[in-house]
């Protein structure tokens, strides 16, 4: 029998042993003498979630292919184990030899929220792996990050050997390459980052040093090593249709959150909602082949047993042959109990048609994104869907027999006041007016619109990365106001009402903004105890206040500030395509409420036509709207 | 058609749960394209039934499950099918064609045989004490236990469901009349030889634990009883050959078990 880290004793008092045991459906067995390096992939949160991550299913296959390489997986221990880990000294061990990550030559962690950070410490500390990257010598395996998170990675700067910015398939093969060779020469740590840092997308965070004006903003940036870059160039796949996706994604024994096959349709979004950090930073729009698709749904589906599969994408009704794609899915497999699921599809005649052959009318609900309550602040960032389409999208579901919807928001926009806040009480309240339009005997029962409102956070390499983010105390006084809008409805029974937490969400936007001196506050947080932030039963805001108090660092600059044009900010040496001049551009056309069309009905000139490919070149005749 | 599976749950296997041992075929039905029956409705789901869910921690080689099939091969083709699509600590055993009047493995199991073995590394009796000590206690009149539910503490005498022990596999195999292979489980790799076979009321009527009877052993012999030093394996799991005809006297009727493969 396989030999697990954990003791039966232990694994019989935490809650979901299987979260530790590995040995899954489609888990990678390696002979460990016939493997020259050792990766270990880490989300940083508990299994259910990192298993539904599909970025790290993705590397995981494109690893192992590697006969010189074993790629195994870690994810953060849940609080239970966390303790009894800690007392009894165990290190932390990855699933699928159950062997101390310590002894790994790459520990790679993804970074996909910032609320995961304090996790992060976690993993290297029950790693026994020294926090700072400064501190490690030899002996210790690499620390890199990628994923969105690393597009400003200053916050997090000092636990990281390297970052990876870009998209995993493109240059790990050289960081692999370059790894054997350096150890064959007998190169120093050093060596190898200084090797490194040669590859394109390659930031090693301690060949910079930044510098400061008296009042906090920074006045240089400058590489202190000549074999670092100037800008570092985030690295893309541009033919997807001819690269890695697993044919055998890993098959979970419990319930994880995405327990289904995941078919990423295509990367980048047309739309350029002037929020959204995955709409500017994995630009351009590129498509995979329908045919690639339709010949891996069969393959995943075949090699998992799942009963679902699921289309995933920024914007689905954009992929150009979604109408294809789908009646094929649903031909082959809707018969053999299998659902297809759909998310991000904009509500029409085509979904409503999809959806009542997929999906069970009674249980499902539609969802809107309106993002903003009034058409005005709906023009500020550029969320092109207007009140007119979202009322006759509800109300022919309604018509078909839905009688659920869901609507997202957020509260702090940029420029936003009483009148737009106003307006998601009233959109909500339309909605349920439409419904009551039709006659009772028509109608399925009572209309439920549940309405949730979250708080906007600006994200670097954003139009809005420059803007005011609202204070927590601001943040209340919108959220308290809604709520007693809400109530003056007509219909204000038919209307549920959820928000998110404000002071998360201010602490996000300080750890999406912030500098290298941000790495001190997450250290000292997560010595006081901060840990699995993201969850709210976890959250201790009082121990972050300290934190920042204790290292003299103000939230408000973080958060609170205009910035200027001409500010250095502390991810200006990443070069993402999409051009500052662009972003600023944007920002300016944001605040003066005026429309940018997406990507296929003209060209914005964001800067992504560098990577050749994609929607840049697409033609643009007969394009869609 | 009715089938009846039998299948093993060793190794790391045994920390997942009856849930999810569930989920897990059901996927592993669908990797190996067997044609199930799936239930009618708006959620259709694999028509599909387990005989006594077996606890988190134990292990097993005497597990069953009833599915129904629109088509399938000979049970020989339809085991290797299955094997392919499994992990090597779940193993088919077996595939059995039930007639379409029979009743499903949960409700009729009556019984099931147990393995229960000292892990190393615990200090317990050497095997020589514990055999004497347990002897002593199984030939007491009554063992009477504290049965704590969430609304009541009963007394309850576990002595009547307590149908055989055995120290040796031959000696319990003599004692239930049925041949027992050599079991192919992780105790075998104990140094310390401590262990016990026993055949124990089991199902939906009269069901008890092998860990309860440990813990009353330990009570009885001033021994501390730690929960997690014993590997409980089970080995098959029985009907009774004449289920729903009534014992005549309550008493001395015989049990004749059966094991469910056997059941048709």
């Amino acid at each position: 029998m396989r030999k697990l880290a954990l003791s039966d004793e232990i694994l019989l008092t935490i809650d979901k042993p299987a979260r530790y045991i590995g040995d899954e459906v489609n888990m990678v067995k390696k002979d460990l003498d016939k493997v020259d390096i050792r990766f270990c992939m880490c989300f940083p949160d508990v299994y259910e979630i990192g298993m539904s991550h599909l970025g790290i299913q993705i590397l995981y296959d494109m690893f192992n292919r590697r006969e010189d390489t074993y790629c195994e997986r870690v994810y953060s221990p849940w609080v239970d184990l966390d303790k009894i880990m800690r007392e009894k000294e165990i290190p932390l061990f990855a699933l699928e030899s159950q062997e101390p990550v310590k002894n790994f030559d790459f520990l790679g962690i993804t970074l996909q929220y910032e609320m995961c950070y304090t996790n992060i410490l976690q993993v290297l500390e029950l790693s026994q792996i020294p926090l700072y990257a400064k501190d490690r010598t030899e002996e210790h395996p690499f620390v890199l990050g990628g994923g969105p998170c690393s597009y400003n990675p200053e916050p997090i700067a000092d636990f990281f050997d390297f970052f990876y910015i870009g998209e995993g398939e493109t240059v790990y093969d050289q960081l692999l390459d370059v790894y054997k060779e350096n150890k064959r020469l007998g190169g120093s740590r050093k060596d190898y980052l200084e090797k490194i840092a040669q590859i394109e997308g390659i930031y090693v965070p301690s060949f910079y040093e930044v510098s400061y004006h008296e009042d906090g903003k920074i006045s240089s940036f400058k590489k202190n090593n000549n074999h670092a870059k100037d800008t570092i160039c985030k690295q893309v796949e541009m033919n997807l249709s001819d690269t890695f996706y697993p044919k055998k994604p890993l098959v979970p024994y419990i319930k994880v959150t995405q327990d289904r096959v995941v078919l990423e349709i295509q990367r980048g979004c047309i739309r350029g909602c002037r929020f959204c950090q995955a709409g500017m930073i994995y630009r351009p729009i590129r498509e995979r082949d329908v045919e690639f698709l339709k010949s891996y749904a069969c393959d995943m589906l075949k090699a998992t047993g799942h009963e679902e599969i699921s289309l995933s994408s920024l914007s689905s009704s954009d992929y150009s042959a979604l109408s294809e794609l789908i009646y094929y899915l649903i031909e082959e497999f809707n018969g053999k109990g299998v659902n297809i699921s759909l998310p991000s599809l904009r509500i029409d005649a085509f979904a409503l048609d999809v959806m009542s052959k997929v999906q069970d009318v009674k249980k499902s609900s539609l969802t809107f994104a309106p993002e903003a309550g009034s058409q005005r602040l709906r023009d500020v960032i550029n969320k092109g869907l207007s009140e007119e389409s979202i009322l006759k999208g509800a109300m022919d579901a309604f018509r078909a027999g839905w009688n659920r919807v869901k609507l997202y928001f957020m509260l702090g926009l940029p420029t936003e006041n009483e009148e737009d806040i106003e307006g998601i009480a009233v959109l909500a309240d339309k909605i349920a007016r439409e419904y009551y339009t039709i006659t009772k005997d028509q109608r399925n029962g009572k209309v439920s619109i549940v309405a949730s409102t979250s708080f906007f956070v600006p994200k670097p390499f954003t139009p809005f990365q420059w803007s005011r983010m609202d204070t927590a105390e601001e943040y209340l006084v919108k959220q308290k106001f809604l709520r007693s809008k809400l109530n003056d409805q007509l219909n204000r029974k038919s209307i549920k009402y959820n928000w998110h937490e404000a002071e998360l969400s201010v602490l996000e936007g300080v750890f999406a903004r912030g500098d290298r001196r941000i790495s001190k506050v997450i250290y000292d947080a997560y010595k006081a105890g901060c840990l699995f932030d993201s969850w709210s039963e976890f959250f201790h805001n009082e121990l972050w206040m300290k934190a920042f108090e204790d290292n003299h660092l103000d939230i408000a600059f973080y958060t609170s500030r205009e910035r200027e044009v001409d500010e250095i900010l502390p991810w200006d040496y990443i070069d993402v395509g999409v051009t500052k001049a662009f972003l600023w551009r944007e920002y300016k056309r944001g605040i003066s409420e005026k429309v940018t069309p997406n990507c296929r009905r003209a060209c914005a000139n964001c800067g992504a036509d560098v990577f050749n490919g994609g929607v840049c070149y697409e033609s643009r005749e007969g394009a869609a709207l | 058609m009715k089938i009846r599976i039998k299948f093993t749950k060793t190794g790391t296997m045994k920390f997942i749960g009856h849930l999810d041992i569930m989920r897990y075929f059901q996927k592993a039905f669908r990797r190996a394209e067997i044609d199930i029956e799936y239930s009618k409705g708006f959620n259709p789901h694999q028509i599909m039934s387990f005989a006594a869910p077996l606890g988190v921690g134990l292990t097993s080689q005497g597990e069953y499950l009833d599915v129904s099939l629109l088509s399938c091969d000979e049970p020989k083709i339809m085991v290797e099918k299955i094997k392919g699509a499994m992990n090597e600590n779940i193993q088919v055993t077996g595939f059995h064609f039930l007639s379409d009047n029979s009743k499903n493995a949960m409700s009729i199991v009556t019984a099931a045989d147990y393995k229960v073995a000292l892990k190393d590394g615990y200090a317990f009796l050497s095997k020589v004490e514990f055999e004497e000590k347990f002897r002593a206690f199984y030939q007491q009149k009554e063992i009477t236990i504290l049965k704590k539910s969430k609304k009541s503490e009963n007394q309850v005498d576990i002595k009547p469901s307590i149908y055989h022990i055995g120290f040796e596999l031959d000696e319990f195999s003599d004692k239930i009349g049925q041949r027992r292979e050599n079991t192919v489980d992780i105790s075998e790799t104990y140094e310390n030889d401590v262990k016990i076979y026993m055949q124990l009321a089991t199902g939906s009527v009269n069901n008890l634990k092998p860990e309860l009877v440990i813990e009353a052993f330990c009570e009885y012999a001033g021994l501390t009883f730690h929960e997690f030093a014993f590997q409980v394996h089970r080995m098959e799991v029985y009907a009774e050959k004449n289920s729903g005809k009534k014992p005549t006297e309550a008493f001395d009727i015989e049990r004749k078990l059966i094991p469910l493969e056997a059941m048709d």
